[in-house]
């Protein structure tokens, strides 16, 4: 009986310990990160512990952040006060961020900003419950970043991306898993990006390869989409509107909008009702181009060796784009559509396509009103020289 | 040792005399630098920059007050500036950006509550004071929160938390929990390509005509302050509107107000460089003040509305939005602001509902 009454009352008084600790547990870790020295790692231990606030590492060199595995040390953002990120790191080089899990910020989970080298390593980030348009909008989001690896990280629930690199150059996202989001992979505006073994599954677009106006970071490109499995991308969309993925319509697999040398190849893309691949340009989207230096076509897109699904589907009646190809094809839409929107100074933009399994096309000739849509690809019977391996 | 024989090889006592002699020199030179770098302190009072009791901060020698024209919104704190320069130093005048200041120089800024906003002699609460101290590579900022007492404020590295309660001027009781930043806070705001600067120290918030004192800037340049100030460049400068003030143009008014309280992240160089959303008051190009601007990563920060301005629809305006907003994912700006600022918003509402369509 007493041994009872001790082991409650121990296990009470320790949870209340724990509770009571929080906040100075974030300071402590707020403090370390702000005085640490370059080169130094800093351990988190397993547990789970409420921030209240962004955790925020900036200017540092060589610094590694070390949970103590995905599983084991969870930072939760649930009851966040000030601050639009998880964690924040900024102005830094050659961080490395591994065995963590962090939930439910109000803004993006991980944000990087000006760092040069930085290393996302068995890291999950997710919005916990079910996918709402209030979760954040990124979970991994490295911006205006060189040299870039996100490596076994996993990625749910963001109400935009799961994993978002934008404006960066030298960029790796592998062996990652991003489900439940609205944008599983999204590249935009980045130079020299691989994206191979990843899956993306149950978002509404799979792999998003874009190019916005507007950005310090004009163009990206040379993108490699390597190996992935992209499946059932068909969740509803749930970005809120105004956000350049809201136009995404539910059933899209992989996607380059604008961009110069995207290299597909070799993934399995199944089951995504809509549009399991599309290229397309930027007046897609029906806004505005005002920036003088942007072009809004996408060109040289090299799309080869990759697997579709044969069976048949009903692309979304939720999306102007899913309906046009559901009136035109019914329960067998293309597996690769292009919107033929062609740069007219430069109208033989290369779209080529070799050896796609189960690869069926159309052109939707999206800028003469849908109305002479073809599938015919013969003009897209060519290739391209490939891009380099990682390795 | 092994480096002095390279230098000196063999047994040249000579030369290794000279060697030892002269790193002494360098050591001596190092301790005895009259442009010694400052150290932070643990307390505010060790530093001596005001007399008598710390808490009527009463400016020692060497220290002065400013004001600026167009104030960053911080939760209603009211604010008290002074700079410090180190003895018979100046700062040096640029027409564009924050001054130059010697290596010593501090720019302290108080913030502090009334207790009654509508009878300012009952008293105030000062909370924190918060340095930028000038050292040889550049600017370190400094966070110290005052006890209950006010007798002295302590060093936060970390940021605090503080539970405050006032009346407002309009009679209003009112409670906050302050947040008081940690170091890298502070850098979310005070930031250029990655490295601390000042802000509000610069021309367009300091230069100001017609006030019975004539201008901070000429008064400074009398009295040995600021250098580099002549009659000429001060005709060049155009200051920014005191947006408080409802008799000057709504445009002014309004671009002062988001040149105070946005573009120091909102520019080129600054850590909201990734939106392309500047709102420099020098800012020309419509576009990139965000008129028919689609968001870029906002997420849910656009509120379902397409652009950062829709001129003519203050409540189809993404920047509206997230001026009233207080969800820490939303709100703008993203530090320092809990509240929102009515009159702000009132007065950025009016500027896109007459902005032509």
């Amino acid at each position: 009986m007493s041994y009872l009454r001790i082991s409650v009352l121990l296990w009470f008084s320790g949870w209340a310990a724990l509770c009571l600790a929080q906040p100075d547990v974030e300071k402590q870790w707020q403090s370390r990160l702000i005085l640490a020295e370059d080169g130094e790692t800093v351990e988190l231990p397993a547990g789970r512990f409420e921030l209240t606030n962004t955790l925020w590492l900036d200017g540092k060199r060589s610094v590694t952040l070390r949970g103590a595995g995905a599983e084991r040390t969870v930072l939760s953002f649930r009851g966040q006060k000030q601050g639009a990120e998880g964690l924040k790191i900024t102005n830094a080089s050659d961080i490395v961020v591994e065995g963590l899990t962090l939930e439910d910020s109000r803004g993006d989970l991980l944000k990087a900003q000006q760092v040069n080298g930085l290393t996302l390593r068995d890291l999950t980030a997710q919005w916990t419950g079910k996918p709402r348009k209030t979760n954040g909008s990124y979970a991994l989001y490295p911006v205006q970043c060189q040299r870039v690896r996100i490596e076994r990280c996993t990625a749910i629930g963001a109400s935009d991306a799961g994993i978002y690199v934008g404006q960066s150059d030298s960029v790796w996202v592998t062996e990652c898993l991003a489900h439940h989001n609205v944008a599983g992979i999204e590249i935009e505006n980045t130079t020299n990006a691989w994206v191979w073994n990843n899956t993306a599954r149950d978002n509404t677009g799979g792999i998003l390869i874009f190019d916005l106006p507007d950005l310090p970071k004009k163009r990206g490109g040379r993108v490699l989409v390597w190996k992935n499995h992209v499946l059932h991308n068909n969740h509803k969309n749930f970005a809120p509107r105004g956000n350049i993925v809201a136009k995404v319509p539910p059933g899209t697999g992989i996607m380059v909008l604008a961009t110069r040398q995207v290299e597909i190849a070799e993934n399995t893309v199944l089951h995504n009702r809509t549009a399991p691949t599309a290229i397309v340009s930027y007046y897609i989207a029906q806004t505005p181009i005002q920036d003088k230096e942007y072009s809004p076509y996408p060109a040289d897109v090299y799309l080869h060796g990759n697997t579709y699904s044969a069976d048949k589907c009903r692309p979304t009646w939720r999306h102007r784009l899913g309906f046009l190809l559901w009136l035109k094809f019914g329960r067998r839409p293309p597996r690769i559509v292009y919107d033929g929107i062609a740069d007219p100074s430069a109208p033989y933009a290369r779209i080529c396509l070799q050896q796609n399994a189960n690869g069926s096309f159309a052109n939707v000739k999206a800028a003469q009103g849908f109305k002479n849509i073809t599938t015919d690809c013969t003009p897209h019977d060519c290739s391209l020289p490939l891009l380099p391996r990682p390795e | 040792m092994t480096a002095l024989y390279r230098f000196c090889p063999g047994p040249n006592r000579l030369c290794l005399a000279a060697l030892a002699s002269m790193a002494a020199l360098m050591l001596l030179a190092a301790f005895s630098r009259p442009d010694a770098p400052p150290k932070p302190k643990q307390r505010l009072s060790e530093y001596g920059f005001f007399i008598g009791p710390l808490a009527d901060l009463q400016p020692a020698e060497g220290v002065f007050a400013y004001t600026v024209n167009a104030a960053l919104f911080s939760d209603y704190a009211e604010k008290a500036r002074f700079i410090a320069l180190p003895e018979g130093a100046r700062m040096g005048f640029r027409p564009n950006g924050p001054f130059d200041f010697p290596v010593g120089s501090f720019i302290i800024k108080n913030f502090f509550y009334f207790n009654d906003g509508r009878k300012p002699e009952l008293g105030r609460r000062i909370v924190e004071t918060r340095l930028l101290m000038r050292e040889t590579n550049g600017w370190k900022a400094l966070t110290y929160v005052w006890n209950a007492e006010q007798t002295d404020a302590l060093l936060e590295v970390a940021g605090a938390e503080l539970p405050i309660a006032w009346t407002d001027a309009s009679g209003k009781r009112r409670t906050l929990s302050y947040q008081a930043p940690n170091l890298n806070q502070c850098k979310g705001c005070h930031a250029t390509d990655g490295h601390i600067v000042p802000i509000g120290v610069s021309a367009e918030q300091l230069h100001r005509n017609g006030t019975p004192d004539g201008s901070p800037l000429e008064r400074w340049s009398a009295e040995g302050r600021l250098e580099g100030a002549d009659a000429n460049t001060l005709a060049a400068i155009t200051p920014l509107a005191d947006y408080e003030n409802p008799n000057l143009p709504l445009d002014a008014r309004a671009r002062a107000y988001l040149h105070a309280n946005c573009a120091h992240c909102h520019n080129p160089r600054g850590p909201a460089s990734t939106s392309g959303l500047f709102l420099e008051a020098t800012q020309t190009d419509p576009m990139r003040l965000g008129i028919g601007k689609p968001p870029v990563a906002a997420g849910r920060g656009s509120g379902n509305r397409k652009y950062s301005i829709a001129p003519g629809k203050p409540h189809e305006s993404i920047l509206l939005y997230r001026m009233e907003q207080d969800d820490p994912g939303i709100r703008m700006p993203e530090l320092g602001r809990q509240l929102p600022h009515r009159e702000g918003i009132e007065l950025i509402r009016q500027w896109i509902r007459h902005m032509p369509m």
